[in-house]
């Protein structure tokens, strides 16, 4: 060929330059664990589904939701969502409100008809759970969903435990609960009220079980000796809640008086304060023995408490209780925090106390099994959720840890997988938690500011007077808005700055189809690495905002 | 009224707002050119920059726009510089665009002429880009820059300011700033590195020559630099636009670190971003969340003498006031964040 003058090389394209090997770093796609799910006590892939519903898949955000936790209306209203206090966008304006665009998904499966799809392949085997709590129900759904025959016993004469037994309607209405127990009743699970476990060992056998929930919660009220006169009003806490529930806002309710003295300071003393206000007492007080930071009630239960007219009397202890009145003797803490007494004393008018100081477990039905053991009146249970009996499980309120719904709803799943394990005879492995994502991994330059959505509530006046839920759910633009608050700590969501930041051009866009058969379960790859070119400048790391590639020294 | 630089990205995706190179979630048509699979990659892959090279970048986001908005139908002259050398060393090159090697100094000079002689060729309808260095732009490339703007020849020229001559070993240029060490400005003496009070500001000059277009930007904002190119080609005349694009070998800078150098160049004001027509200054991007110099003055090791041991508080202190100066003169600070100004949308 002949070639012009001077000239005795063909033309070339630099392609034929492989700078990748100029590299002694090289990026890596990683998934950290981005806070929220980290904090979230039923294991929730948090950011996962509100990924979806950046994207109004709403849909697919609620089954990869209720792939952990069949209760989205539920948890959305009464969880003390940890998630948020751990979001990272905590820290650059508000957490996201994770609980409201849980709620909306809820409630829109409500309104669209979707339903759980139903139980897999029979495994052929039966297991008992105890208690329709949100314990038994959770272990109950996830258990039919692995194959197994599912029957739950509940002594009350409908299922829901705390969550209808205990929390309020104004918190969670009936009809938000009822339909979220349908959905795991539908999807294939037995359930049968008004019957009372009175021994587990002998109920198994009977029943042909292999294998056993125990999820029977706290269900007795602790008491406290207090001397108190003939006629002077005394109730329980969790008996006047289940009154209160079985026969609402009618007559045969305890006649409470205009004044009422709640005793105790945690959720369910706040609960009981607003119930008996919303019944009609003019005057209700929490009388707590220490001070406010001390206090074991969540600080919005408090602060929602305070917001209708309910006040608290700090530091001080009831030593009498008198018709109409009681004696009240004020404490001071010590150093480590303990409430002493102080030898002064004052009087508080009130017609009715209300004892909620606490709540305990009834072990009887086990204390037929000899080898289960019993710590500080839980059931103690071992690194699989067994108790020490072979086949017999445990977890919700009956086992020594937080008693919340959702630590419940946590136990009920984990528990179903090591019953399945069990069942299988083999043992169940957790899978490896990647490292957290914390603030310091993402590049927040790329995020707007952007304030909370604020839920709409009920006004003062008929929340003080009516049962109707105080606080409101948000519409399908405020939960999309929200949604879109999410950082995606440590999981890539398709911005493109890899792709478009590279100065080599060494990282390539995956078509959708090449993408989504590359995503593994709970990861997503939308792009590669081209380490032909890749010079390892790093700034593919530096400018992810979210924290998805790491640098890691090339093997020389 | 000048528009805005927020009402131009009503859109607020709160995950990424608009600043992200792309997003799923916004419209094809709002996505940068270099979110695109198919976008031109006018300087490909195995070029010889250094790791991290902002002049490489710059160069891929400016002409890849330029090829979308001309539809393909571009030449581009290159004058001598780091960007010629590492891009094609015979036989290789990078370019995957028409492509013309020039000299130092006369790539306006040589850009002019490919207009004319397109235009005597009936075909107008191909456009001219010129690019080079900042030595190629405000140093030996002046004179016929300044005629080409003179004449308002049909050219848009990109200088990619890399603030010295880093091709043949950093020596400062017109555009090298005060206190930074080159090769030829050494950092020793009671005014250590580049003097005070020289250089010269080249997108204020080719405002003076009144031409159609004048723009400033960054490789650390992909929308705005887009949108100038797409802009720039939409205008017939001489167009000017001066990218900023750190250069981590010649600032002593890390790798990684490129574009956030360029980021906070504009947030502390140091590199005021505006765009002009005619004379006139008509619109300048706001600091989003204003630094002061020093954030950017530790990461380069070319004021590495202003800090540590005989640290010059002083010197940070003056190069403090320039920035505090181009905040005023420019307008560079809202009372109102931009970012509050469209977070009112939210439904
Ligand atoms: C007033 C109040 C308010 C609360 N508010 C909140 C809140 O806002 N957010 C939150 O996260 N948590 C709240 N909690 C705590 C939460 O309700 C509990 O942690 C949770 O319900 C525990 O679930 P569980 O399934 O373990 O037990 P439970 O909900 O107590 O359910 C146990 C079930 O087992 C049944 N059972 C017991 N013994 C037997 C037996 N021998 N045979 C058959 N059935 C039996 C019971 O009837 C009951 O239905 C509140 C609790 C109370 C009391
Ligand atoms: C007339 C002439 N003088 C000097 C040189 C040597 N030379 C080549 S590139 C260059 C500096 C380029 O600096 P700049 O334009 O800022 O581009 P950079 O390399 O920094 O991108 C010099 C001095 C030359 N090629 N021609
Ligand atoms: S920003 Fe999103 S991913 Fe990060 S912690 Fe908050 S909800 Fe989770
Ligand atoms: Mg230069």
């Amino acid at each position: 060929m002949t070639k012009p003058f001077a000239i005795t090389l063909d033309v070339g394209s630099s392609l034929a330059n492989h700078t990748g090997s100029w590299r002694v770093e090289r990026p890596v796609y990683v998934d950290r664990m981005p806070p929220c799910n980290d904090g979230c006590p039923a294991g929730e892939n948090v950011q996962r589904w509100l990924y979806h519903a950046e994207s109004g898949a709403y849909e697919t955000a609620w089954r990869t939701l209720v792939a952990d936790n069949p209760f989205p209306s539920i948890c959305g209203r009464v969880c003390y969502h940890p998630c948020e206090t751990a979001c990272n966008r905590g820290q650059l304006d508000e957490a996201v409100g994770i609980h409201a665009v849980e709620r909306f998904l809820g409630d829109e499966a409500e309104r669209r008809g979707w339903a759980f799809v139903p139980a897999g392949p029979s495994s052929g085997r039966r297991v008992l759970v105890i208690g329709s709590g949100p314990s038994g129900l959770s272990a109950a759904a996830h258990l039919s969903r692995l194959g197994h025959d599912v029957t739950i016993y509940e002594a009350a004469p409908a299922p829901g435990g705390m969550m209808r037994y205990g929390i309020p309607k104004y918190r969670l209405p009936r009809d938000v609960l009822d339909r979220e127990i349908e959905q795991i009743l539908r999807a294939g699970v037995h359930l049968e009220c008004n019957r009372r476990v009175a021994d587990v060992a002998a109920a198994k056998a009977e029943g042909g079980f292999d294998a056993v929930y125990v999820a029977i919660g706290a269900q007795l009220s602790r008491r406290a000796e207090i001397p108190a006169a003939d006629s002077s009003r005394i109730i329980d806490a969790l008996a006047f809640l289940a009154g209160t529930e079985a026969k609402p806002e009618t007559a045969e309710l305890p006649q409470l008086g205009r004044r009422v003295a709640v005793y105790g300071g945690g959720n369910t003393a706040m609960d009981a304060a607003r119930t008996a206000q919303r019944l009609g007492a003019t005057d209700a007080v929490i009388v707590y023995r220490r001070t406010r930071d001390r206090m074991p009630a969540h600080a919005s239960e408090l602060e929602d408490a305070l917001a209708e007219g309910i006040t608290v009397s700090w530091l001080s202890t009831i030593t009498a209780v008198e018709p109409g009145e009681l004696e009240i003797e004020k404490m001071a803490l010590d150093d480590s925090g303990f409430p002493q007494p102080t030898g002064e004393y004052e009087k508080l008018g009130a017609d009715t106390v209300i004892l909620a100081l606490g709540q305990e477990s009834d072990l009887s039905p086990v204390q037929a099994l000899g080898d289960v053991r019993v710590e500080h009146g839980s059931l103690a249970i071992d690194e699989h959720m067994m108790t020490g009996h072979a086949g017999i499980f445990a977890g919700g309120d009956v086992v020594p840890d937080e008693r919340t719904v959702t630590v419940a709803v946590g136990h009920g799943k984990r528990a179903a997988r090591e019953i399945d394990a069990f069942l299988r005879g083999s043992t169940y492995v957790h899978p490896s938690r990647p490292g957290l994502a914390g603030v310091d991994n993402l590049n927040t330059w790329y995020y707007s500011d952007a304030p909370r959505t604020v839920q709409p509530e009920l006004e003062a006046v008929r929340r003080r007077s009516t049962f109707d839920e105080v606080v409101g759910g948000l519409d399908a633009d405020n939960a999309l808005f929200e949604a879109r608050r999410c950082l995606s700590c440590g999981n890539c969501f398709e911005c493109d700055n890899c792709f478009g930041v590279c100065p080599d051009n060494a990282v390539r866009k995956l078509t959708d189809v090449v993408a989504s058969s590359a995503a593994g379960p709970g990861s997503a790859r939308y792009y590669e690495f081209d380490y032909d070119y890749c010079k390892g400048c790093g700034i593919c790391a530096v400018e992810c905002p979210c924290g998805a590639i790491v640098m890691e020294p090339e093997s020389i | 009224m000048p528009e805005t630089h927020q009402a131009r990205h009503p859109v607020k995706f709160y995950q990424v707002g608009s600043f992200a190179v792309g997003n799923r979630l916004l419209d094809e048509a709002d996505r940068t050119v270099q979110s695109d699979r198919e976008r031109t990659n006018s300087l490909t892959s195995g070029h010889r920059a250094c790791q991290g090279c902002g002049e490489a970048l710059g160069a891929r986001y400016a002409l890849d726009a330029a090829m979308r908005a001309t539809d393909g139908r571009m030449v581009v002259a290159n004058a001598t510089g780091c960007l010629e050398v590492f891009s094609t060393p015979y036989p290789e090159s990078s370019w995957r665009i028409p492509w013309l090697h020039s000299l130092f100094g006369n790539t306006a000079a040589v850009a002019t002429g490919i207009a004319a002689a397109l235009k005597v060729k009936g075909r107008e309808d191909i456009r001219v880009v010129a690019q080079a260095g900042d030595g190629g732009t405000v140093d030996i490339g002046f004179g016929c820059l300044s005629g080409m703007f003179e004449r308002n020849d049909d050219v848009l020229f990109v200088c990619y300011d890399n603030e010295a001559y880093m091709n043949t070993g950093v020596q400062r240029s017109g555009a090298t700033p005060p206190a930074a060490r080159t090769a030829t400005t050494e950092a020793v003496g009671p005014e250590p590195g580049n003097r005070f009070g020289q250089g010269k500001n080249l997108p204020l000059l080719a405002l003076a020559h009144e031409i159609p277009y004048v723009a400033t930007a960054t490789v650390a904002d992909l929308h705005d630099l887009e949108r100038k190119v797409e802009k720039a080609m939409s205008i017939r005349g001489s167009r000017y636009l001066h990218v900023l694009v750190p250069c981590p070998l010649g600032w002593v800078a890390a790798s990684s670190e490129t574009i956030h150098l360029a980021r906070l160049a504009r947030e502390t004001g140091l590199f005021p971003v505006f765009e002009g027509a005619h004379g006139e200054v008509t619109d300048v991007v706001k600091i989003r969340h204003k630094e002061p110099v020093e954030e950017y003055l530790r990461l380069q090791g070319r004021y590495k003498h202003l800090f540590g041991s005989g640290a010059r508080p002083d010197i940070v202190g003056r190069i403090q006031e320039i920035a505090d100066r181009n905040i005023a003169r420019f307008g560079l600070v809202d009372e109102v964040p931009p970012d509050e100004q469209s977070v009112g949308k939210q439904p």
